[in-house]
């Protein structure tokens, strides 16, 4: 084992390491990645990123090049007489100083920048929705039209939008990866967050702080569409709750919802008008149940509705969960996911 | 040999680097963490300062002229003992003894009067979960209610050791370090009584 | 020469095991304290390390159900709790208490019964957060334990209140030793030894420890308000009263980001003192060495709120804090280069020590650089709360305080104990940790950018996080096996390991001057000290190694004025920890019980003769 084959080693790994960056910074295939930003606000952040990531590598590659330097040239061998007592040097001292200095000023410059960049007011063309974060689920508000969504939060692109944040319990945080960067949302105060998407798709986000045991699975989905879809979508969320046939199937569900479900949740124009839970007035056009992570399946809305706990369990002793019903039959579930799919 | 090491050694035990005895650096470096102690204390009061939501607020509750009673009471505490002090380092172990007692017995009327402040308060509807207002200001000045009753404590240990010669005019440093505790508290309520009961709601 | 030392701890004549154990109990030696705060932070380490196990076996693949969503929340919980304030910090601890004196030429701290109270505060604290664990209703809010999450509505059962009485005893412990420390090494050192000539450790002690004093109180106060709401209902935190939420944060954060420089002052002395003496160079630049610890430390107390960028306390807030905390990047730069500047031009002997100091010097780069891109603010508006910033912190407490901990580990343990560890083993250990610490905390990076948020119980495989987090979880069993090796390692020495000579490694600072492990009164005679490495300056000049090498007599060793052993700082930490302790379920006869204990044994206490 000699040091001279520990430290290449120690180079090739530190090598290894830099590459491994770079390939994090560009593969695909992961929907959160910020590497991959799609609105303006996510953009700034990683255009900030980029310079400052590559001034970090050329620290680090000096300083581990004068380590692995060091030990190769001085490394000791029999005989050696005792070195030079070496005390400091002033101007050294000084240089090493000043260089570090300057660095973080070009860091610190454009930080600043960035930031006033950032809260910039987005103007009165923006689409203001309200954010209500709770364990563990987000409501959309939209003011302007009265719309009201969980977990899926729409959006024009190309338009700024301007997100005022709430918080019904306790400090969640919003954050869509790939639009902007994170804001926590704090009971008793109402922060914002501005972007402006450049492509139609659908991002995902999740809250980014520990908020209990759903933390892991308070998602939500941001779709972002052409600004035509998108006042199609406001207008058709805007109509009352489809009213089933009666005698159908969905007619069987809505009367077992108004048993069991109305208590907690809202559906527009009829007299469940809950606020527990999510409003669920157009709950045939989701995409995702509570936030989960699961993709949306009949089934695992099934799962859902027969036993939320089993599918999100949370902590012993919290009332703000949606409960189990395992009492209802399979033909009851089945009656009251067909109503609820019928809610387009 | 071994004599002469043993005298060393017993002189260098007395030795200290800067001069200052270890027992008076402790308390000051203590004092100092004090300090922060009782600021964040203050500034969480400060910081909700006219943000409860619901009465009663300090202005409904404050009975300033018995609280500037009590406060002078504490001042003069700190004067008696200043007094113990200075007869302790003249050896009059006998005068001392009347000035510790009597500043025991005047931090313990502080103490009475702060008894008395909280029971007239929660006559009034003021608890520590009632609003903001309660939940700090009970606990900012419950908490140095307790150092003034550790320093009680303290003083009466004092007193009570002098009894058996363990005060004396030589180890007067006793008395002094606790005097540095027994002045620091003071002036804590001296800030505490300007922040929160002084300073218009 | 050890055996007269002995005859000077020991108050029964007999040796069993009952006045053995009771000596421990009752011993007030730095060195024995030293000692017991060792082996009780390396048996949490294991504990710290198991919880992370737990961490990563759970995390190793996507929609896994090894634990369930409130156990894990326990688990990371404890697993940040433990390992910082139950390892790194008692670690820390460890040989402030073993070395402080010895560096600084003093036969012990300034109050060696105070010293005792600490440790045996610590124990007590710990094993209050431990029964949590076991009793499996472990704090599970974070480390950081955010306010209104923590109040009885979110978090009823007892987690938080073990959370919050088993700090407030650590935290009275870190006071007191913090104490002990600052007038030990302002006091009581060597005549001769200005403090431009104490060893850099001890410095860093003397920092770390103006740190503790002034920062924890913040905490405690936080603590104070916590227990508050949630044993009597005071509603400090409570946004329906008004209460602010944030209020904690800056509590917390007041205190939390100093502790960081807790945590890592010290591993900057171990580095300090590695070094030199590994290269045969004196430290190069040693006053700006002190300068700059100052620096950081003041520096330290005036951006807690780089932990709160995302908060929303405003865009002129952000900016000045995220500039402040950059300038801490300067002074901490000034420390790597003058260590550079040590290793160049030294005759660098390889060895575990050196190989972990300089692994650190690598490491900690690379967590400092990570903390910088952090303080650029809104890069923190993606960083924060995600693996990045995960990544960051373990390569500055694993990396750095951990690895120049092993260091020090490497490098003391023969004073400590009278036996080498086997080098040989010790390098194989190094490697193994430093790729495991490498494959377990560099992807955290990627996953960062890859949008993998912390504190999350599971993840779905679409995220496209499940290769790196199954490698990760194999670097982690990697460091496992790292552990474990120093364990052996430890354990062999001490049954049958090569007897440690005086100066193993051709040390500079005084403790080499004295056998090892030293006697209980370490210097036969204090030392006069004439420069900053002393011993080695009379290596040099061929003058008189101070008489205990040569072997003094237990004649002289008579003489020397010790404190006599004493149970009550232990009775007096336990009534402080059956108060706390029964707080948390609200017994308030044994609360009552607790401090009445408390109090008569430091009543008693003050009459014990002499200290
Ligand atoms: C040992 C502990 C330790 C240390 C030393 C540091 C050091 C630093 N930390 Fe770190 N930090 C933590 C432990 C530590 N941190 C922990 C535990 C957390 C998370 C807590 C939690 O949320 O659970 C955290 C989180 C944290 C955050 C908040 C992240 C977030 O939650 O959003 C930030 C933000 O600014 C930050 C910044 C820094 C900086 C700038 C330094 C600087 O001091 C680093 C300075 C060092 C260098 C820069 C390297 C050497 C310098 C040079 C070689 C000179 C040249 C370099 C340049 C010019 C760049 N840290
Ligand atoms: C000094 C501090 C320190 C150290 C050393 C470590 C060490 C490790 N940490 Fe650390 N970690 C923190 C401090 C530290 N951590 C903090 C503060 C947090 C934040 C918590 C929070 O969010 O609140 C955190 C969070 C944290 C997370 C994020 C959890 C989450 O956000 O969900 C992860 C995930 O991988 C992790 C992993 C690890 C691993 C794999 C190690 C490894 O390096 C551990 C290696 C050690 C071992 C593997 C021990 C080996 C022992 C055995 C094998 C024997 C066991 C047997 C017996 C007991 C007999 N840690
Ligand atoms: C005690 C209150 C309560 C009752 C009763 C209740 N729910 Fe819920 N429901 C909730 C809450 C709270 C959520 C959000 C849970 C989450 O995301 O963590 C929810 C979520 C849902 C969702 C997912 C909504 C979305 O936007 O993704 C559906 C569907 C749903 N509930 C259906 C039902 C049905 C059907 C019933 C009756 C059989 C019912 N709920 C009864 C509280 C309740
Ligand atoms: Cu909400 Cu995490
Ligand atoms: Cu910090």
């Amino acid at each position: 084992m000699t040091g001279l084959r520990r430290t290449a080693r120690r180079a090739l790994f530190a090598s290894l390491a830099v590459a491994l960056v770079l390939v994090g910074g560009c593969v695909g295939g992961t929907p959160q990645a910020a590497s991959d930003p799609a609105a303006d606000n996510a953009r700034k952040i990683w255009d900030l990123f980029m310079p400052i990531f590559w001034m970090s590598v050329v620290v680090f590659v000096i300083v581990q090049g004068i380590i692995i330097v060091a030990i190769i040239r001085f490394r000791r061998r029999p005989g050696d007489p005792v070195p030079h007592a070496m005390h400091g040097n002033t101007k050294l001292e000084i240089a090493w100083t000043l260089a570090p200095a300057l660095i973080l000023a070009a860091i610190a410059v454009p930080t600043i920048t960035t930031i006033a960049d950032l809260a910039r007011n987005p103007g009165d063309e923006a689409l203001t929705v309200r954010v209500i974060g709770q364990q563990w689920w987000w409501a959309f508000e939209y003011p302007d039209s009265g719309v009201v969504t969980a977990d899926e939060l729409h959006v024009p692109v190309g338009r700024p939008v301007h997100l005022e944040l709430e918080s019904k319990d306790i400090i969640h945080s919003f954050w869509v990866p790939r639009l902007a960067g994170k804001q926590d949302v704090v009971p008793g105060r109402t922060n914002t967050i501005n972007f402006t998407a450049d492509a139609v798709g659908e991002y995902s986000g999740q809250c980014a702080e520990f908020c209990g045991a759903q933390h892991a699975n308070m998602k939500f989905r941001v779709i972002v569409q052409t600004e035509e879809e998108f006042e199609a979508w406001l207008q058709q969320q805007q109509q009352p709750a489809v009213e089933p046939q009666p005698g159908s199937i969905e007619a069987q569900g809505k009367e077992l919802f108004m048993t069991n479900c109305r208590g907690c949740h809202t559906i527009q124009g009829t007299e469940a008008e809950g606020k527990v839970g999510p409003d669920l007035t157009h709950f045939g056009s989701r995409q995702t149940i509570a936030g989960l992570v699961v993709p949306y399946s009949t089934d695992n809305l099934k799962q859902w509705i027969h036993n939320a706990p089993s599918v999100k369990p949370g902590q012993p002793g919290r009332s703000i969960q949606m409960p189990a019903f395992t009492a209802l039959t399979d033909d009851e579930v089945n009656a009251i996911a067909a109503y609820l799919e019928s809610l387009k | 040999m071994s004599h002469a090491n043993a005298a060393a050694a017993h002189a260098d035990a007395h030795r200290t680097s800067t001069g200052l005895s270890h027992n008076k650096l402790l308390m000051w470096t203590f004092l100092a963490s004090d300090c922060m102690f009782f600021g964040s204390l203050i500034m969480t009061y400060m910081v909700y300062r006219g943000r409860s939501v619901t009465g009663p607020y300090p202005d409904e509750i404050f009975n300033i002229p018995f609280t500037s009673v009590s406060a002078a009471v504490l001042l003069l505490s700190s004067l008696t003992m200043v007094l113990a002090l200075a007869a302790l380092q003249r050896g009059k172990v006998k005068v001392f003894r009347v000035w510790i007692l009597a500043t025991a017995l005047l931090g313990t009327l502080f103490l009475g009067g702060q008894y008395y402040e909280f029971t007239e308060f929660s006559q009034h509807g003021l608890g520590l979960g009632t609003n903001l207002f309660g939940s700090s200001f009970f606990v900012l000045t419950g908490i140095h209610g307790t150092h003034v009753g550790l320093g009680i404590i303290w003083l009466l240990t004092l007193f009570a050791l002098s009894f058996r010669g363990l005060v004396r005019q030589d180890n007067a440093e006793k008395v002094e370090i606790a005097g540095l505790y027994w002045h620091f508290v003071d002036i804590v309520w001296i800030v505490i009584f300007t922040f929160v009961y002084l300073l218009p709601y | 020469m050890a055996q007269s030392a002995f005859t000077l701890e020991r108050s029964a004549p007999q040796e069993t095991a009952l006045s053995r154990l009771w000596s421990w109990l009752t011993t007030v030696d730095h060195k024995r304290i030293g000692k017991l705060y060792f082996f009780t932070s390396l048996f949490y380490l294991l504990v710290g390390g198991l919880l992370a196990l737990l961490i990563r076996t759970q995390l190793a693949v996507p929609n896994n159900d090894f634990l369930s969503p409130d156990t894990y929340n326990q688990v990371f919980t404890m697993h940040g709790a433990v390992m910082i304030f139950l390892v790194v910090m008692p670690l820390n601890a460890a040989f402030f208490n073993y070395f402080v004196p010895l560096l600084i030429g003093a036969r012990d701290v300034a109050f060696p019964r105070l010293n005792a109270f600490s440790y045996w505060v610590f124990l007590f604290g710990s094993l209050l957060l431990a029964a949590s664990i076991v009793l499996r209703t472990a704090p599970n809010a974070g480390w950081f334990a955010y306010a209104n999450l923590t109040n009885n509505t979110f978090s009823p059962g007892h987690n938080l209140d073990y959370y919050s009485m088993g700090l407030q005893v650590l935290g009275i412990s870190s006071i007191a030793s913090s104490l002990n420390f600052v007038v030990t090494i302002i006091n009581m050192r060597a005549p001769g030894m200005t403090m431009m000539r104490v060893p850099i450790f001890a410095w860093m002690t003397l920092i770390t420890s103006g740190l503790l004093l002034l920062a924890l109180p913040s905490f405690s106060v936080g603590l104070i308000e916590l227990a508050f709401d949630r044993l009597f209902g005071a509603v400090f935190f409570e946004p329906s009263a008004g209460g602010d939420p944030v209020l904690w944060q800056h509590l917390f954060w007041i205190f939390g980001h100093p502790e960081v420089y807790i945590l890592i002052l010290p591993a900057f002395g171990y580095i300090s003192e590695i070094l030199p003496t590994f290269t045969r160079k004196p430290l190069f630049g040693y006053p700006f060495m002190v300068y700059s610890g100052i620096a950081i430390a003041i520096l330290g107390f005036g951006v807690w709120a780089h932990h709160m960028f995302t908060v929303g306390l405003g865009t002129v807030p952000n900016a000045v804090f995220g500039t402040t905390t950059m300038l801490i990047a300067i002074p901490t730069g000034v420390k790597i280069f003058n260590w550079l500047g040590t290793l160049w031009g030294g005759s660098i002997r390889i060895s575990t020590p050196l190989l972990f100091a300089v692994g650190f010097l690598g490491m900690f780069t690379i967590g400092g650089i990570s903390g910088v891109m952090h303080a650029s603010v809104p890069i923190d508006y993606w960083q924060t709360d995600t693996y990045f910033v995960v990544a960051h912190f373990h390569y500055v407490l694993f990396g750095g305080a951990l690895f120049a901990i092993f260091g020090a580990i490497y490098y003391w343990f023969p004073k400590m104990f009278g036996r080498m560890l086997n080098d040989k083993l010790g390098q194989v250990q190094f490697w193994i940790m430093l790729v495991g610490f490498n494959l377990t905390f560099f992807p955290m990076h990627l996953l960062g950018i890859d949008g993998m948020p912390r504190r999350i119980y599971t993840y779905t495989e679409e995220m496209g996080w499940a290769t790196w987090n199954l490698v990760e979880t194999i670097g982690a069993y990697m460091l496992g096996v790292g552990v474990l090796l120093m364990a052996y390692n430890m354990f062999t020495s001490l049954r049958s390991g090569q007897p440690a000579p005086a100066d193993p490694w051709d040390g500079r600072t005084l403790e080499w001057s004295i056998p090892s492990p030293p006697p209980v009164y370490n210097f036969a005679e204090v030392p006069v000290v004439s420069s900053r490495d002393e011993l080695w300056e009379r290596k040099l000049k061929k003058q008189a190694v101070p008489a205990a090498v040569k072997g003094g007599s237990g004649e002289e060793a008579e003489g020397i004025h010790l404190p006599p052993p004493s149970i009550v700082p232990m009775i007096a930490a336990f009534g402080l920890a059956l108060a706390g302790g029964s707080m948390v379920f609200k017994e308030w006869i044994l609360v009552g019980i607790g401090l009445a204990i408390l109090l008569f044994s430091i009543i008693a206490w003050s009459l014990e003769p002499n200290e």
